[in-house]
């Protein structure tokens, strides 16, 4: 079978679009996400998404279907909240690793449906960025509190790694990040697991810049990100939601123009208009996507929220038969970083 | 951008083991100014600081942790990199656990042997650090030149070869040991060090080179000059040698070439150790440079009060500082031929500063606004002098006359007062005619006071009609000003498709304050006007192509719409009986003033609540929208620690709890609301407000749907869906609500504004704002907890509060899912909101004073927020028939909505 690696070399991978926003649009009842399994459980579930693995499986796969008919080479699981942290609003820790397991197969089954020895469809595993934040304080007046500690984050991390591993997919996704220590805290996870399992399955890191001020939630700028992960080794590194691809596009050219690993891109369709609802067209979108391509900017391209199969479609259209991003070469330098970054040349 | 450097300074005053101030204040516990220390020297060129914890008495591992996370909220602080500087390497762990940026370890070394070098050297690559070794092993630490070189060649092997560190993140520190200690194997120690580092450069290729300076002088403590010399001259054959880092004082080093001869070849002779007795020449001459050894003391603070009464003027200008404004004024006026030339010169001259680094983004919202406070007073200070010269003000030098209002039925003004305050601020005359104003009434004004440029703004939807007709006056009447539009409510398109085609001049919306002023400065000036005009109509004619093919959605019938209903499964349902309690701390129940008396069996209420006290709807605030409202975009409290915007956010933010306790104190505010609980039935779209009996109907409240075609399963909703149908035998109930923490609030804002004082007036509308909503969202609990008590034992924080994450909705008209906002009309019927509350409606259903919050209340648990959407012109002939209207009364009630364009 072509690995990752090698697919990436030969050409532009097109990633699926939005999991959140197709369920949004399934409009599951609370009965539904409840299912059989958890009818009886006592807080509401409405809004979990990742338990749909679960207890509507079929919704699920219906989704990853489309987005492979659409024409993605990889598709992500719907394990977007499946930590121990994100899942303590619904007092569901004790399933995250049936959510991260479940979804985690619902993906592989559907990928290998499609795959053919030619072009094998992949599956990432996502590790999302949880709902709190480790260098950020909950509380204005004690600047120094936080509400989760590196060690928590990286236990809970490393516990949905495992699970996803062992369940088979070909790499794991660091997604939306908006603090990169929570980030660090995941790489932090992975590089123990994988020394553990002697393993060495890809890692994709994705950062979020949240607005205009093209930084990440905790303040950094592109750069000053991409020199506080970089350790991870990862096998592409990209940007992911928060903006559409207008106002996401310098910061992509930006990490193209530094990363030394492959650059990935999903940007939202637009941002949310009056109604919060996402109204860039897939041709649009699709326009963007295929300049960056064309400008040699990216690895891997799809969408994030907003974006439908139709999105999707469109991008594999426009980034077909384009020539991939060639990996830089740059001085050899000591990139560090606080909020910004800072590298003294060897 | 990046920034790379050759030699790179680490700061070194965050440590406890070497500056005595920094320890003191960590033992104390005062972390405040212990940050302190560390903004001063990041603002004094270190490009990364050192934060060492290491001291007996402390916990180090709790204090690096803490010291660290308070950094993290210091954007001028947290922008350069961290070393983490212990001997502990708990303590090192706990500081990499804190820091989200690439940092240094410092140090680890072969001293506990390999297997902890090599476990500490993989947690760094873990953690993502780069690694400080100090030329340490088993034996000791390194002193000669060949010992250095043999330690750190055999841990670049390891770390390279073993565990696959990159060379470019390892930093050796070969040891800078104290020179001239009057020991003579010490005499050495300098040219060890930098003969070291030029053969580990070249035997270790992309490693780098460090060390702490202040060592080297140790000898001679107390004796600055002569250290300062000593650094210097260590650091420049040091670096020559390759060393590219250092923890160095910038305050303890000297130019090179400042130095005088004679000491500087003294120094030479020990660093480079030419000769025997260098150390005692040293000592001989040190007395003579000796000096008072104290280094300048800091006086920053006031020290602008020493300059010149101009440059004061727009010191405090920029800065914001209204304290001296009414004595600098003076001073500068005494000095000037006339008053006037003050406002045209320094004044002026300070607001241009003000106005450019706010056009380049180096100057927030709020800090403009507490500039226009200290011009305000400045001028107000001058104009009697002005007149009483009889000196006209010279209107010749102004950019332009803009007459500004909010248009008749539209209360909001906080945005407009925002874009007045910046046009003055760039040097526009601004007339404000305030809120609610007829289109006669600024149409007159604009031509009594021949004014340059008209602005508009409004809130709510009727507005965006209410400006077309302005537009449309202003064509009837042969005018040719240019027409400014603004507000939350207004956009490009509704510019572009509805406003400008009624008026042949120039007509242009702005999104924002900033954008205003280069707008108006094209606005003002004919040659530039005429280019702007052709720009727009260029873009106006794409804006409304592109909205022209926009208009495809594909609608159902109504009746189709109503058959995708949102599926609620009714049988088995029983609707949750209101609670209703006779008494309750807050209100006593009430009869309904439609008829019904609150009989022993209620199956409706009214409660009044007045003078609600506003200390219970501090804690809920939603802060977000506050700082929208300042044009500062972000979520709360992340804002507060954005590395751009955060520092001003934070002085807003606590001017605004500020300004809240003083509300509270002084009761500034009063709040007053009203909530009512009806049977009700749905008939179609309708949902029936019904007497105690369920006999007789008191009041109709009827609801849109959304038309457009669904996929497959989504349905087409409508508010009236929430409500059991007339049909099925269910007794249902629907809830009412206004409030308003507005009294008071306009009479105050007045006030503020004829002091001149923007800022503050503008503080208290926005909080004003905010306390509604938090009184709105208060009510909405207690009806679900107590007065319909269908989710008594709810406990939600404020965050899930704001999340909207309870069960049932409070819609308000004029919102998405029921945007008609003659549905508030019914509000005010069913629970006599005007004589309860004191907020009236005007013609266009704005809520006066605009503090203030109406809507229905739902409890089915399935009920939801959406949006209504395009609907076409079935629903639009049926809505007219139910509300008793003309289909063209409809239309125009319903404008924002229509899916087909209406026959003018």
């Amino acid at each position: 079978m072509i690995d990752l690696h090698a697919a990436l070399k030969e050409r532009i991978l097109v990633i699926d679009g939005a999991m959140g926003t197709m369920i949004q649009q399934e409009d599951p009842s609370e009965a539904e996400y409840r299912g059989s399994q958890f009818a009886d459980w006592d807080s509401d579930l409405k809004g979990n998404n990742d338990l749909l693995s679960i207890t509507q499986p079929e919704m699920i796969k219906a989704i990853h279907r489309q987005y492979l008919e659409a024409g993605a080479d990889l598709i992500t699981t719907n394990s977007f909240s499946a930590t121990t942290i994100a899942q303590a609003d619904y007092g569901m820790e004790s399933v995250a690793a049936q959510m991260n397991r479940a979804s985690a197969e619902l993906a592989r089954e559907v990928a290998d449906e499609y795959s053919t020895p030619e072009r094998p469809r992949y599956v990432a595993g996502v590790l999302g960025p949880t709902n709190r934040t480790a260098s950020i304080s909950p509380d204005v007046n004690d600047p120094g509190k936080r509400n989760v500690t590196f060690a928590q984050l990286a236990q809970a991390y490393g516990e949905a790694a495992e699970v996803l591993l062992d369940t088979g997919v070909d790499a794991l996704l660091l997604e939306t990040i908006f603090d990169t220590l929570n980030a660090k805290a995941g790489i932090y996870a992975l590089r123990k697991l994988m020394r553990e399992r002697g393993e060495d399955i890809p890692i994709m890191i994705s950062g979020t810049i949240t607005d205009a001020s093209g930084r990440t939630l905790s303040g950094q700028t592109t750069e000053a990100f991409y020199n506080a992960v970089a350790h991870g080794r990862p096998l592409t590194m990209g940007l992911n939601c928060a903006l559409g691809p207008d106002a996401l596009r310098q910061y992509v050219a930006e990490l193209s123009r530094i990363s030394r690993c492959y650059t990935h891109a999903y940007p939202n369709a637009g941002l949310p208009n009056e109604f919060g609802e996402y109204d860039l067209a897939p041709e649009e979108m699709a326009e963007h996507i295929g300049e960056w391509a064309q400008s040699g900017l990216l690895n891997i391209a799809g969408g994030c929220c907003g974006s439908t199969p139709a999105h999707i479609a469109a991008i594999a259209r426009a980034v077909a038969g384009k020539a991939p991003r060639e990996l830089p070469d740059r001085p050899r330098a000591m990139r560090l970083s606080g909020l910004e970054p800072f590298s003294i040349v060897s | 951008m990046s920034s790379t450097a050759t030699f790179v300074n680490i700061g070194e005053r965050t440590n406890v083991t070497g500056s005595a101030r920094f320890r003191r204040l960590i033992k104390e516990d005062d972390y405040a100014t212990a940050l302190d220390v560390a903004r001063d020297q990041v603002e004094n060129g270190a490009q990364i600081i050192d934060v060492n914890m290491d001291e007996g008495m402390l916990d180090s591992a709790e204090a690096m942790r803490k010291f660290l996370n308070l950094i993290a909220g210091e954007p001028d602080i947290a922008r350069v990199p961290v070393m983490i500087d212990s001997s502990k390497w708990s303590v090192i762990e706990a500081g990499l656990q804190c820091i989200q940026g690439k940092g240094i370890v410092n140090s680890i070394s072969l001293k506990e042997g390999e297997e902890a070098f090599f476990e500490q050297a993989r947690a760094c690559l873990d953690y993502g650090a780069a690694v400080v070794v100090m030329a340490f092993d088993e034996v000791g630490q390194a002193d000669t030149e060949d010992r250095k070189v043999e330690i750190c060649k055999r841990a670049f092997r390891l770390l390279t070869d073993e565990i696959g560190f990159a060379p470019e993140d390892i930093i050796f520190d070969p040891n800078i040991f104290a020179i001239a200690t009057g020991i003579e194997e010490h005499n050495n120690y300098a040219v060890d060090f930098i003969e070291a580092t030029r053969r580990i450069r070249r035997e270790c290729p992309g490693c780098h080179i460090s060390g702490g300076l202040s060592n080297v002088s140790f000898s001679f403590r107390g004796n600055e000059p002569v250290r300062r010399a000593m650094h210097s001259v260590f650091l420049y054959y040091a670096i020559a040698a390759g060393m590219d880092m250092g923890i160095v004082n910038a305050g303890q080093l000297d130019v090179y070439d400042d130095i005088p001869d004679e000491l500087r070849e003294a120094v030479e002779d020990v660093v480079l150790n030419r000769r025997e007795d260098g150390t005692e020449r040293l000592l001989e001459m040190a007395e003579k440079y000796r000096g008072d050894g104290k280094g300048k003391e800091k006086k920053q603070d006031l020290a602008w009060r020493e300059w010149p009464v101009n440059k004061r003027l727009e010191h405090a200008l920029v800065h914001g500082i209204d304290a001296y404004a009414v004595e600098d004024t003076e001073l500068a006026r005494q000095a000037a031929d006339k008053p006037l030339h003050v406002i045209e010169g320094p004044l002026m001259d300070g607001m241009n500063v003000v106005g450019d680094l706010f056009g380049a983004g180096k100057m927030f919202l709020p800090q403009v606004v507490k500039s226009a406070r200290v011009m305000k007073k400045a001028v107000a200070h001058l104009i009697p002098y002005i007149e009483e010269e009889k000196a006209e003000a010279d209107r010749g030098k102004s950019n332009g006359r803009i007459i500004m209002a909010t248009v008749k039925g539209d209360v909001h003004d906080i945005g407009k007062n925002i874009v007045g305050v910046v046009l003055q601020c760039n040097n526009f005359e601004v007339i404000d005619l305030g809120v609610m104003v007829p289109a006669q009434q600024i149409l007159d004004a604009a031509e009594k006071e021949d004014a340059d440029i008209i602005g508009l703004s409004g809130l709510i939807t009727p507005s965006l009609d209410e400006m077309v007709f302005v537009a449309s006056e202003m064509q009837r009447r042969g005018m040719t000003q240019p027409l400014m539009i603004g507000g939350a409510t207004t956009s490009r398109a509704h510019t572009a498709v509805k406003i400008d085609p009624a008026y042949e001049g120039v007509v242009m919306w702005v999104k924002d304050a900033s954008r205003s002023v280069p707008v108006a400065a094209r606005m003002a000036t004919k040659a530039h006007r005429q280019a702007l005009g052709e720009e727009l109509k260029t873009e106006y004619d794409e804006v409304r192509e592109r909205h022209a093919s926009k208009r495809k959605d594909k609608f159902l019938t109504l009746a189709a719409a109503r058959d995708n209903r949102t599926p609620i499964e009714w049988d088995g349902y029983t609707p949750p009986v209101p609670a209703l309690p006779d008494e309750t701390p807050f209100a006593r129940r009430e009869a309904s003033p439609l008829g019904g008396q609150a009989s022993d069996q209620p199956r409706s209420g009214v409660y009044v609540f007045r003078d609600f006290p506003l200390q219970d709807l501090v804690d809920t605030i939603d802060w977000t929208p506050f700082f929208l409202s300042w044009e500062m975009k972000g979520r709360y409290p992340g804002i507060l620690n954005d590395p751009v915007k955060g520092p001003e956010a934070r002085k807003l933010f606590d001017d605004a709890r500020q300004m809240l306790q003083t509300i509270v104190e002084e009761r500034w505010l009063t709040a007053n609301g009203v909530a009512g609980l009806f049977p009700a039935c749905v008939v179609d779209d309708d949902i029936q407000v019904l007497d105690d009996e369920r006999e007789r109907t008191l009041a109709v409240i009827e609801n849109l749907r959304q038309q457009t075609e669904h996929r497959a399963g989504v349905p087409n909703r409508s508010l009236a869906d929430f409500v059991a149908p007339a049909n099925n035998g269910l007794d249902d109930w629907v809830g009412a609500f206004a409030v308003t923490t507005g009294l008071g609030a306009p009479e105050r804002v007045q006030a503020f504004k004829e002091a001149n004082d923007d800022y503050n007036a503008i503080m208290l509308e926005a909080l004003a704002d905010r306390l509604a909503e938090s009184f709105a969202e208060w009510l909405h609990r207690y009806v679900r907890t107590t007065l319909w008590g269908y989710r008594p034992d709810e406990s939600l924080d404020n965050d899930a509060l704001i999340g909207e994450k309870y069960a049932g909705i409070r819609p308000a008209p004029g919102y998405p899912a029921c945007p008609e906002h003659t549905g508030k009309d019914t509000i005010w019927q069913l629970l006599d909101v005007e004589r309860n509350t004191g907020i009236e409606l005007t013609e266009s259903r704005a809520m006066w004073p605009g503090a203030a919050v109406s809507g229905w209340y739902f409890s089915h648990p399935d009920s939801r927020y959406f949006v209504v959407g395009r609907i076409a012109k079935d629903q639009v002939r049926d809505y007219a028939k139910r509300k008793g209207w003309t289909v063209e009364e409809a239309e125009r009630w319903l404008a924002p909505n229509l899916g087909y364009e209406p026959e003018a």
